[in-house]
């Protein structure tokens, strides 16, 4: 990027703009930081309030009957639909830190099957976890109130929108992939 | 408009008295949590500072605008504002580098901005493909991923799709 900036730069002649602007990049990512501390801060404090009250098990304990659906080769395997729940509680409640280990372990087990190549509950489990399903998207919300937005929470219906069209588009294409694949290497 | 005004104290609430009805001392929580918080910035400041200079830069030197240009058409026809071109390159390789991108173009839109608003909605609502398919394939030793990548990247290409269009619907701009 900072060479493509440098090259570009002083293609069209705006050499000193460039090195103007490499300074006041570094001080505005501080300043970021700072700016963001607050909200972020307060935000990870009520996760960890939802996590030590149980919230997770609650949510797992909702979401079994739709992830058997999603995971049939599964359904009967508690371990790993265990994890899968608590993986993507996780995710919803966007405990990133929590999340990730917790499909790690599922991910292992479901490997056990065909290993070294991905069967079909597994590309599930990565395609729904490259698509964010976070309910409170706290990062962002903070950056918003660091630049000065009083209501930086008026996103969320626009997220959870987009979301839950990112998330059904990527379950489809991995569904309509699946039989492509399956296809192909039925032929070879 | 007034519910979501209400929606960050009528959370807090909900959240500490459901959090003692369970028996958790919700300070003690809400405080290690907060620390937690602390500990990310740290792990996000020093790379934030290496993006946002690259950023700062790469926006001086006019090479965004450029980019920006040459995808503009294609990216009007999805309903995307063209301004957002950065963000879309970098989300599914860096999240710290889309959160620059990001945090760069809220700030210089503004966040009640449409642009503003569509780059927060983007944030929300993707997440760093490349990185998390190498993570789970990396643990769990698989090597050849068949379809993951293409049906991931279709999932991210329908987020930033529906994440301008729910900014238009929501805030009818």
């Amino acid at each position: 990027m900072v060479l493509a900036a440098v090259l570009c730069g002083s293609a069209a002649g705006r050499g000193e703009a460039v090195a103007a602007a490499a300074l006041e990049g570094a001080g505005a990512a501080v300043e970021l930081c700072l700016s963001m501390a607050g909200v972020l801060c307060l935000w990870t404090g009520v996760m960890e309030v939802l996590r030590r009250s149980g919230a997770m098990e609650g949510l797992s304990r909702l979401l079994r009957p739709l992830l058997r659906r999603l995971y049939p080769a599964f359904s009967e395997d508690r371990e790993v639909m265990d994890s899968i729940a608590a993986n993507v509680s996780a995710n919803l409640l966007g405990l990133g830190n929590a999340a990730t280990p917790l499909g790690i372990r599922a991910a292992r087990r479901m490997s056990r099957l065909t290993p070294g190549v991905a069967n079909d509950a597994l590309c599930m489990l990565v395609v729904c976890n490259t698509a964010s399903i976070q309910l409170i998207p706290t990062t962002v919300a903070s950056v918003r109130a660091a630049q000065g937005c009083t209501t930086p929470f008026d996103i969320l219906p626009a997220v959870w929108l987009a979301s839950a069209i990112s998330v059904t588009v990527g379950i489809t294409a991995a569904k309509v992939l699946g039989r492509v694949w399956a296809l192909r290497e039925g032929r070879l | 408009m007034s519910v979501l005004t209400m929606l960050v104290p009528l959370l807090l609430c909900a959240v500490a008295i459901w959090g003692s009805a369970r028996r958790v001392d919700v300070f003690e929580a809400l405080t290690t949590g907060a620390g937690e918080g602390l500990q990310i910035l740290l792990r996000i400041l020093p790379s934030l500072v290496a993006l946002l200079t690259a950023v700062y830069m790469l926006r001086a030197s006019g090479a965004l605008e450029a980019c920006a240009e040459l995808l503009a058409p294609l990216l009007r026809l999805l309903g995307i504002p063209p301004e957002t071109v950065g963000l879309l390159l970098v989300r599914p390789v860096s999240g710290s580098a889309a959160l620059g991108v990001g945090a760069e173009l809220i700030a210089s839109y503004g966040p009640d901005s449409t642009i503003g608003r569509t780059a927060a909605v983007m944030l929300g609502s993707t997440e760093t493909t490349f990185f998390t398919i190498a993570v789970y394939y990396g643990a769990a030793g698989v090597r050849r991923t068949r379809y993951t990548l293409p049906a991931a990247l279709c999932a991210d290409l329908a987020g930033f799709i529906a994440a301008a269009w729910a900014v238009r619907v929501c805030f009818g701009t």
